[in-house]
């Protein structure tokens, strides 16, 4: 273990906003775009991930030693598709309907980019403590970044946030204002396009400020 | 003739309407990170295309004889060393996403040994492509897509190898398209005066988004061929035409599309 890497407060803190997987890394696009069509269905997708981000990061940081070079990212997809095979299993039995709305995403965890990235770069490398601090970050940054996305779309594809109406109510005069394409695919793509560019836009401003406060 | 226009069916609901990149969302990661030149793309498309059709026809054979409830192979194996009426109620589907994920690295791990020995130029041309496959969300969706023809259906609804195959090679199909068309544009962007904070990742997702919209035109046209292939159906209306909801895609609709009626209200 590095002496002088971060601590795990600091990794935990830095997946969070500075190193956000979705803005920051752009990993684990599919479910970004896939599944935030609600804020429902986001918190239970981000639930999902990050419990297996958690378990994943736990087991692959007790059996690092144990790794062999050519065999670690299989090793981790196993892991991983372990613990997937869990989380939807939970999910069937106690919230079904979700589950029938995720569908094949939650599978598709397997293959997330950002848990098996969190693997290789950190949790082969580091002890529990760090491992744990930043697979809970990262989650948290996740679950935050799905939360945003999901909040656009919800608020102006179906005028409700967390299933909650504050726009219109269904079958009213108001649903006319709705813009029906953020529930559909290009809504996605062009959300998380816009938020990408929002979030580097702010960076390059802070950047700047920071830049002109040093002068 | 039913089995052949299912068949077509199938290929164009997975090339076009169904899109697994615009449409299901899956295989975005090479979609945004190698369409930068047209070449590079077309390579990434042709090994996806190559290990999907592969992945998805090992997958089907598995689902079938080994891991669906009941699977005639798993209950024979079980059958050698348990009573016949506990061996009939054998179920590994519990395993399908770990035994997917095996099939599929493994089957990328054999594609590049053996094109590596046989024809070392076309192996040389997918270069770094090959490896990257194992983590494209796109091959494991299709494993699942055939996972949900063949688990829990009516015999006689259940997929065969053949749909399974077909679906697999035209979503390849579809992916090699839209990547291509892609890079086609990003080279044109190359040469726009594009905001600085968009530049990158941003202007590639919000134009698939535009490309999104694009494919939305495809929507219905399985139907429309449905009933072309049936042939006795009356002629439909574009009142009636518009009373159905979006898509007839046989499987999922993408969660985020959950509130159909509203491509109605649009159109009106």
């Amino acid at each position: 273990m590095a002496k002088d890497g971060p601590t795990p407060l600091e990794r935990f803190l830095r997946g969070i906003i500075p190193e956000n997987p979705v803005f920051r890394q752009v990993l684990g696009t599919c479910p970004t775009l896939a599944i935030t069509g609600t804020v429902r269905q986001a918190i239970t997708m981000s639930a999902a991930v990050m419990f297996v981000l958690i378990c994943a990061n736990l087991i692959t940081s007790m059996i690092r030693n144990l790794l062999k070079p050519h065999l670690r990212i299989l090793v981790f997809t196993l892991t991983i598709a372990a613990f997937v095979t869990i989380a939807d299993k939970f999910l069937a039995a106690f919230v079904p309907d979700m589950s029938e709305k995720l569908g094949p995403y939650i599978p598709l965890i397997v293959v997330n980019c950002i848990i098996i990235c969190r693997c290789e770069v950190c949790a082969s490398k580091q002890g529990l403590a760090a491992s744990a601090a930043d697979a809970v970050g990262q989650g948290l940054g996740n679950t935050l970044a799905l939360v945003a996305m999901a909040t656009v779309r919800e608020l102006l594809g179906s005028g409700s946030w967390f299933d909650i109406p504050l726009f219109w109510k269904e079958g009213t005069a108001g649903e006319q204002f709705r813009w029906s394409i953020m529930n559909q695919p290009p809504g996605a793509f062009i959300t998380f396009g816009l938020l990408l560019g929002a979030v580097v836009w702010i960076d390059q401003l802070h950047q700047k400020r920071a830049a002109a406060a040093k002068r | 003739m039913e089995y052949l226009s299912q068949i077509v069916l199938i290929a164009i609901g997975a090339a076009l309407i169904n899109n697994f990149v615009l449409h299901y969302f899956v295989g975005i990661c090479p979609f945004i990170g190698v369409s930068r030149r047209v070449d590079m793309a077309f390579g990434m498309g042709a090994a996806v295309t190559f290990v999907i059709s592969i992945a998805a026809m090992l997958s089907w054979v598995l689902t079938y004889y080994v891991l669906q409830p009941g699977a005639p192979l798993a209950k024979w194996i079980a059958g050698l060393f348990l009573p016949a009426e506990i061996a009939a109620q054998v179920d590994l589907s519990v395993l399908t996403y770990i035994v997917y994920i095996f099939v599929i690295a493994s089957s990328v791990q054999f594609v590049e040994m053996y094109l590596r020995k046989f024809l070392p130029a076309l192996y040389k041309s997918f270069g770094v492509f090959l490896p990257l496959i194992t983590t494209n969300c796109a091959i494991l969706f299709a494993c699942l897509y055939v996972m949900k023809m063949v688990v829990g259906v009516e015999p006689a609804e259940q997929w065969g190898l053949v749909p399974s195959l077909t679906l697999a090679f035209f979503a390849g199909i579809g992916f090699t398209l839209a990547i291509v068309i892609m890079a086609g544009i990003r080279e044109e962007l190359d040469h726009c005066d594009v905001p600085a904070p968009l530049r990158g990742p941003g202007i590639t997702l919000i134009v698939s988004g535009i490309l999104a919209l694009a494919f939305l035109a495809f929507t219905g046209m399985d139907r429309k061929l449905e009933k072309m292939f049936k042939g006795d159906a009356p002629a439909v209306t574009a009142a009636q035409d518009a009373q159905v909801p979006t898509s007839a895609s046989p499987v999922w609709k993408p969660p985020a599309q959950t509130d159909s009626p509203d491509t109605d209200t649009q159109r009106q």
